[in-house]
């Protein structure tokens, strides 16, 4: 039976040239075939297809190939480009390995004891801190001053960069402070001017008074 | 298996690997040039536009999202630069271009006898359909591209890829009809 409309192309014969191309999913060409199978002039419009395919790829094979020129060409552009930037990574781990890797043994282990040394001097600044805090063991009474750090008046303190750990631990002692707490963002530390609260214009001079100081790269007052 | 290995080789292009990038080329500059060529007709201007495809490749490779088949890519790439090509060249040129290849198959000896052929008549016929009829069958045939696929490279919907392909193979029965070979379609 003829179904096909020599004008109007069916749907099953606008996808024949794909179908002989082998490019259809499978299912497409199931229905292609199932079609072909009841269809005669269908079938023979096929073949007019497979004619078709056969020379367009006969004529493409004719029609030779570019000259090694075209490469060399190629290149010659591709090595007057710009030399190419390393794909940016934002894979942290990948970049510390990247850059752990790019060392030799000896910067490795250089930087190794660098780091470790940064450490323990980090260590022992933090330790004496809370040593001279703590000092020796003593009764403390009721109505002693109160070692809560919630309890007192309090300044926050960005110490200088090119303050030293002994320049700090002078200022601290100079000045009977405590490091209660820190260093929080922004490296600052939570500093005890006084163990009690105190009046507002005390508390200012004080403050006044350490912003003085060399040591003292920021400091701000507490609520 | 081709297109998984194209991306690999991609990837490793947008990382400036120039071995990659000669891979790449070994495996489809015939095909771009073919394509190009039956677009443009003129195989200097084919041959220069091969590099100018390829170099894109070298500089665009990072931004290859695998959305199509690399050869979908290229080709896409071929046909822009293809047809801006033809829009820079002169009209009166590219018809003598156009009549020159024509003509070549006119009435030696020879080619009287190659007429006598179905197969070469069929071929003259490619030949003498328009660009947009004759890229749409060199890329359903010979550069075997789905419909999708054609969509993606043409830059049109499915459905008119379909249309435009049967389209172009009535001409091609209306152009072997004027040769005098009936093929009863359409």
């Amino acid at each position: 039976m003829n179904t096909i409309n020599k004008d109007v192309p069916s749907d099953i014969e606008e996808l024949l040239p794909w179908h002989a191309a082998g490019t259809l999913s499978s299912g497409d060409a199931r229905r292609v075939e199932d079609a072909l199978v009841r269809d005669p002039e269908l079938a023979r419009r096929y073949a007019l297809v497979r004619d078709e395919l056969g020379e367009t790829i006969l004529l493409n094979e004719t029609l030779g190939a570019p000259s090694a020129q075209a490469m060399n060409k190629l290149f010659a552009k591709i090595d007057a480009e710009p030399a190419r930037k390393p794909p940016v990574s934002f894979n942290l781990s990948a970049r510390v390995s990247s850059f752990f890797a790019s060392m030799t043994p000896r910067t490795l282990a250089f930087a190794g004891g660098a780091a470790l040394f940064a450490i323990l001097l980090q260590a022992g600044f933090i330790a004496s801190v809370l040593i001279k805090e703590a000092g020796p063991a003593r009764y403390v009474t009721a109505s002693a001053p109160s070692t809560d750090p919630g309890v007192g008046a309090f300044t926050l303190i960005r110490f200088a960069p090119q303050a030293s750990q002994d320049d700090v631990t002078k200022f601290l002692e100079a000045n009977k402070l405590a490091i209660v707490a820190g260093p929080a963002d922004g490296g600052f530390y939570k500093i005890r001017v006084s163990a009690a609260a105190m009046p507002k214009a005390d508390y200012a001079t004080i403050v006044k008074k350490l912003r003085a100081n060399k040591v003292v790269g920021f400091i701000a007052t507490t609520e | 298996m081709q297109t998984s290995t194209d991306d690999v080789l991609i990837g490793r292009i947008a990382n400036g690997d120039r071995l990659a990038m000669q891979v790449l080329f070994a495996r489809h500059h015939v095909r771009v040039y073919r394509f190009v060529l039956r677009l443009v007709r003129n195989e200097a201007t084919a041959e220069d536009l091969i590099s100018e495809v390829f170099l894109d490749i070298w500089r665009q490779a990072g931004k290859f999202e695998g959305r199509a088949a690399v050869s979908t890519w290229m080709l896409g790439i071929a046909r822009f630069k293809a047809l801006s090509a033809l829009r820079r060249k002169p009209e009166e040129e590219l018809d003598d271009e156009t009549a020159a290849q024509i003509e070549d198959h006119s009435d030696d000896p020879e080619t009287t006898l190659a007429k006598k052929d179905k197969g070469s008549q069929l071929r003259q016929a490619l030949n003498g359909l328009s660009n947009e009829h004759r890229e749409i069958i060199d890329l359903v045939y010979y550069h075997e591209k789905s419909v999708e696929e054609v969509a993606g490279i043409v830059g049109i919907p499915a459905a008119t890829v379909k249309t435009r392909m049967f389209y172009a193979r009535k001409k091609l029965s209306e152009l072997l009809k004027e040769q005098g070979i009936d093929r009863g379609w359409p």
